[in-house]
């Protein structure tokens, strides 16, 4: 990956005082205000569209920049400007997950440091970076929560069946695929997109799904396999 | 990156040909299944290609929820906090490597996905295989969370020699088996390596291994089988399968 070329010549003193520049989205600020700034930069950028009109927007290719830089030379704006756009998600997925503010917190500190930690495994042909950093969230709330580590399969495993084509190592995955699922999702029924929430964001099984809604099983299960079906088919051919 | 790394070592078996349904993927790639069923689903993942890409599907869709989810401001000083947390762990390296290879890799492979060698602590050499009869083996896999063994999800390796049957029985619960070698024949279809059967109580069959080698199996359920055929009675052995 082409990392390398985003570095700086230098690394941020940690609590540096002087003043710096967002690359990328040219900001300057003094780094106390950093992240109040990044965000009211993000608010006047943001886009009408529905599913952009949070006052956290960043598009998809800020987001790899920042996190080709992290990974490249531990750029620490970089790594301020994911802070400031994933920390406040990572922390309602927990809050709607149950946990309580101070906790949820807490949770959004640890996962960001995780993004920190993991930013070499980050490869932009694979997946987005909201993917990729939803995935490391997800991962630590199933530690957290649950107290397993996620059995997973090792991309080593000399077992692993490869890709019958490979994927193209050039590839990014486009703000465009973001934004259409966004978009399809816009386009569910209600109903479908609340099943969908209750087993993306607050960690239940369809049993459990079932049982707080007070609906059958198989309606659960088939409102979100319509639901899955409704997104694969408004996302037609788009590689994800 | 991966891919063509495994590409050098790895001959390409035939795909699966029974997957994984999409409830099991859905509650995987959301983080809500159990981990004994969570266990069956990385293992068949290492198998199929199919699968993983129906995973990635999935997860960017997990991933494009994610990031519509009307954000919750931190407090203030929480990034300070975050990088002050950065400090004084051990920033002087590179974020760890992603990339860091097993030396093992070029040995001849095991039938063992790393997943299930990882619950194990090794490879198959290293399973305590335990005798039910008939020549049927099972071996019980350690899970880590006690709540969910407490509500009676259990996953457990079984080898059934090659040519013979698994008595006649349905399944109060869900059952998930994973074929790692050989393969079995039963009333809904033929199950080789790498193949995932899902059971439910509608399912009432006799499973005869392959001719050739043993077949081995991880299996995951959250209830005991009950025997059904005419020795069902007699061996009440099979009801801790
Ligand atoms: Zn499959």
């Amino acid at each position: 990956m082409p990392m390398i070329r985003h570095c700086k010549a230098y690394v941020f003193p940690i609590m540096d005082q002087s003043t710096v520049v967002i690359e990328g989205i040219g900001l300057s600020s003094r780094s106390s205000n950093r992240l109040r700034q990044a965000r009211s930069h993000v608010i006047r950028t943001g886009s009408k569209k529905k599913f952009m009109t949070d006052a956290h927007h960043a598009d998809s290719q800020q987001l790899v920049e920042w996190m080709q830089r992290l990974a490249g030379c531990q750029d620490r704006d970089a790594f301020a400007g994911l802070f400031a756009y994933f920390a406040p998600r990572i922390k309602a997925y927990m809050m709607r997950s149950g946990s309580d503010n101070a906790a949820a917190e807490e949770f959004a500190q640890e996962a960001m440091l995780m993004v920190w930690h993991k930013a070499n495994s980050f490869d932009a042909s694979q997946a987005s970076v909201a993917t990729w950093v939803f995935t490391i969230a997800r991962n630590k709330r199933i530690d957290a929560f649950r107290r397993i580590n996620r059995p997973e399969l090792d991309p080593d495993d000399p077992l692993l069946q490869p890709a019958a084509e490979p994927m193209q190592d050039d590839k990014v995955v486009e703000d465009q695929t973001a934004r259409t699922i966004a978009a399809a999702m816009d386009q569910l029924p209600e109903e479908q997109a609340v099943m969908l929430r209750m087993a993306f964001y607050e960690d239940k099984a369809h049993s459990e799904i079932a049982e707080e809604t007070g609906l059958p099983l198989g309606t659960v299960k088939s409102r979100l396999r319509l639901a899955m079906g409704k997104l694969r088919s408004l996302l037609g051919d788009i590689e994800l | 990156m991966t891919a063509a790394h495994s590409v050098a070592v790895t001959p390409r078996m035939a795909e699966p040909v029974h997957h994984l349904s999409e409830d099991l993927l859905l509650d995987y790639a959301a983080g809500t299944l159990d981990e004994a069923a969570s266990l069956v689903v990385a293992s068949h993942l290492t198998l199929c290609s199919a699968c993983r890409s129906e995973l990635s599907r999935l997860e960017a869709i997990g991933g494009a929820l994610f990031a519509t989810m009307p954000p919750m401001d931190l407090s203030a000083g929480a990034l300070e906090a975050a990088l002050a947390a950065l400090e004084s762990s051990d920033l002087d390296g590179l974020p760890a490597s992603a990339s860091q290879k097993h030396a093992a890799d070029d040995r001849k492979a095991s039938i063992l996905p790393r997943a299930v060698q990882r619950y194990l602590g090794g490879d198959l050499d290293t399973v305590a295989w335990k005798r039910l009869g008939m020549g049927i083996e099972t071996a019980e896999i350690t899970l880590s969370n006690s709540d969910e063994a407490k509500a009676g999800k259990r996953s457990f390796l079984l080898k059934v020699p090659a040519g013979k049957a698994v008595p006649q029985h349905t399944h109060d619960g869900n059952e998930l088996v994973l074929i790692l070698q050989g393969s079995y024949k039963d009333e809904i279809g033929t199950f080789a390596k790498g193949d995932v059967a899902i059971s439910d109580g509608s399912i009432d069959h006799r499973p005869v291994a392959g001719e050739g080698e043993s077949c081995i199996c991880l299996v995951a359920t959250d209830a005991p089988l009950r025997l059904t055929g005419p020795l069902g009675a007699i061996i009440n052995l099979f009801v801790r399968v």
